[in-house]
């Protein structure tokens, strides 16, 4: 082992088999080495208590985390075209789709969800950076654009958490045009006049930046969040230098302008209500954690829901 | 003299022999020599047709690219008059990868703004190789502005391998210029037409073409990465470019049936770059065309119309 296994290696397996070893009561951080009690983490939102370094959490877990006592109700996704150009590289794009389906439980790379945030309404969508690295699929878009067109019809603000490579390759010119597509829905958001807040979370790369995840009314990134257009490799490839520490990191994009914010997740739920209620003319929020809405709509599930059946699955193309 | 592509020998061997028969035969007409020198010239042109006739993806890619195809500043110096560059993001820069300005097209005034790759070292060096920075996409959005403004047609031309991944670009906000520059083309009250010419690579590209039509010319190509980028990332071997430029489906002819493309311009027998003027006088002629189309359409019919265009867009896939 050489510090290259030792420090890199463990945070890319932590981005895809942290939630594969339940049986792991302890979860080692990524960042400072310690040895962490899998309930403490998970109440502390898998930030770490020792270090502060924010380790991946999933949608829905997100979700929970910030809705008043775990509850919210999930706003329904147009389901698009599937596998739309027959792609097809080492592996099928349908047998890779099957595949991210089974191990994350979810539909897509984005959940949307209504509920309130510290008793302020809100519009919840969540990339998913377990699912094919969060990458902008059709279904992303649609997600997105659903949960516009829901906050307008609702009135509400929409909150987004970001958080992929980019676009998804397997679905070619199709995922990059979810980069006008998304675009769309951010101007319904302004031209309702609703706020559109976006949270930028580990890691944001590529058309994602370039387009929804840049162009919300307030910018909010998690701590040393890696976000940009390109990769790091790249530019050192172009360039031919090595880049600056922290180069691409969340406190890099706010030295330089990019972001209004950077906040930890554990005080977001707050922050979140508290601008949204100021952007809105509505009083302070109460802050902390606060038990489900009077008339919760639905407790959201505690597991993923079964997976659902694949229409395509008979498909041998 | 005509550069030749790779798959392109045999064609160069062929016009080569034929160059040397004539030689040959200078000052002698009517030898028998110079009737084999036009037989091999037929010959020539009999195969450059069934090649072009059916290009493969990756071939397609290579003829995009072609050193000697006609670029931004071709077209614009042939279709347009009064041609004025104007220049500047008024922050930091102008981006010489990006070239824009006042024109008419026929008597009718313009904004035509474009990708520039340069057609020698120097002007590639100077050009980017066509890469814009941030300061290109926000020049082109304070000229797209302007345009609404004052009621002109907006028409891009698109030519990029990509937005350039450096580091002052990702500092000075590469992702936001973008995505700015996108959410500008969707907003304009005015016709936004754009014109793939070569290549369009990815967001750089989506930042110019999010338009009320766009064509393409027959053998252009727009991709969410360019298919040495993703053979690299999703066969772990940036040789099989091939293969991805074949799963990506980057030709016009791939985007015209999934609706992102409009129009295809058809270029001249073996590549724009084979007879240029005639390929930039039929973009000219697609483009007073789509601008007609949507001559009479207001600020609201245009913006819905982008709208509809882009929300559509994926309700259907390609044919099995």
């Amino acid at each position: 082992m050489n510090w290259i296994n030792n420090y890199v290696r463990p945070k890319i397996n932590s981005l895809f088999s942290r939630r594969e070893v339940p049986e792991n009561l302890w979860t080692k951080c990524d960042e400072c080495g310690t040895m962490l009690f899998h309930r403490e983490l998970a109440h502390n939102l898998n930030v770490c208590t020792n270090c502060d370094h924010h380790m991946p959490i999933r949608a829905r877990e997100r979700l929970a985390s910030l809705f008043d006592g775990g509850a919210f109700t999930e706003v329904p996704v147009p389901e698009p075209v599937a596998d739309p150009l027959h792609f097809r590289d080492q592996k099928k794009y349908t047998d890779r789709l099957k595949d991210a389906r089974r191990k994350t439980g979810e539909r897509d790379a984005m959940l949307v969800a209504e509920g309130e945030i510290r008793r302020t309404p809100a519009i919840v969508a969540v990339q998913d950076f377990s699912f094919m690295g969060g990458s902008m699929s059709m279904y992303v878009g649609n997600a997105i654009v659903a949960a516009a067109t829901r906050a307008v019809e609702r009135k509400l603000p929409l909150v987004l958490f970001s958080a992929a490579g980019g676009a998804r390759m397997q679905e070619g010119i199709l995922g990059l045009m979810q980069m006008p597509r998304t675009t769309i829905a951010v101007q319904m958001l302004k031209e309702a006049g609703l706020p559109y807040i976006v949270v930028l979370t580990h890691p944001t790369t590529g058309g994602v930046t370039a387009s929804y995840a840049m162009l919300g009314d307030v910018q909010i990134a998690e701590p040393n969040a890696l976000i940009g257009f390109a990769g790091a490799r790249v530019i050192e490839q172009t360039i031919g230098e090595k880049l600056p520490e922290g180069f691409q990191r969340a406190e890099y994009l706010l030295d330089h302008g990019m972001l209004d914010r950077v906040t930890s997740r554990i005080d977001l739920a707050d922050e979140l209500a508290t601008i949204i209620r100021m952007l809105t003319g509505q009083p302070a929020p109460v802050k902390g954690d606060l038990p489900p809405p009077e008339e919760p709509t639905e407790i959201g599930p505690a597991m993923p829901p079964e997976v659902p059946e694949e229409p395509e699955a008979a498909q041998t193309k | 003299m005509t550069q030749y592509l790779e798959f392109e020998k045999p064609i160069a061997e062929i016009e080569a022999k034929a160059e040397e028969l004539r030689a040959l035969a200078a000052g002698e007409e009517g030898t028998d020599v110079l009737k084999e020198a036009s037989q091999l010239d037929a010959k020539a042109a009999d195969l450059l047709k069934s090649l072009y006739a059916d290009l493969s993806p990756w071939r397609k890619c290579l003829v995009a690219r072609h050193p000697q195809r006609p670029h931004c500043k071709d077209y614009i110096d042939r279709l347009f008059t009064e041609y004025t560059p104007l220049a500047g993001d008024r922050n930091f820069a102008d981006d010489h990868a990006v070239m824009g300005g006042l024109a008419r097209l026929d008597d009718t005034p313009v904004m035509v703004i474009g990708h520039e790759k340069g057609n020698d070292t120097k002007s590639r060096i100077e050009r980017n190789f066509g890469m814009a920075r941030p300061e290109g996409y926000r020049k082109a959005i304070r000229l797209m502005d302007m345009a609404d403004r004052f009621g002109l047609p907006v028409i891009t031309l698109v030519d990029t391998p990509g937005a350039y991944p450096g580091k002052g670009a990702e500092e000075r906000g590469q992702s936001e210029a973008i995505a700015r520059s996108t959410e500008k083309c969707l907003d304009l009250g005015v016709p936004l037409i754009s014109v793939v010419i070569g290549e369009g690579g990815s967001g750089g590209a989506v930042a110019f073409a999010t338009a009320n039509r766009v064509a393409m010319l027959e053998h252009s190509i727009y991709s969410v990465i360019s298919p040495e980028g993703c053979a690299s990332i999703l066969w772990k071997d940036a040789e099989k470019m091939r293969e991805a430029a074949e799963a990506l489906r980057l030709t016009a002819q791939n985007l015209r049936e999934l609706g992102i493309c409009d129009k295809i311009v058809k270029e001249p027998l073996g590549g724009a770059h084979r007879d240029p003027a005639a390929a930039i006088d039929a973009v000219g002629k697609a483009l007073k065309g789509m601008l007609s189309e949507l001559g009479d359409s207001d600020a609201k019919a245009l913006r819905d119309g982008r709208r509809r265009k882009y929300l559509d867009l994926g309700s259907k896939g390609l044919a099995a």
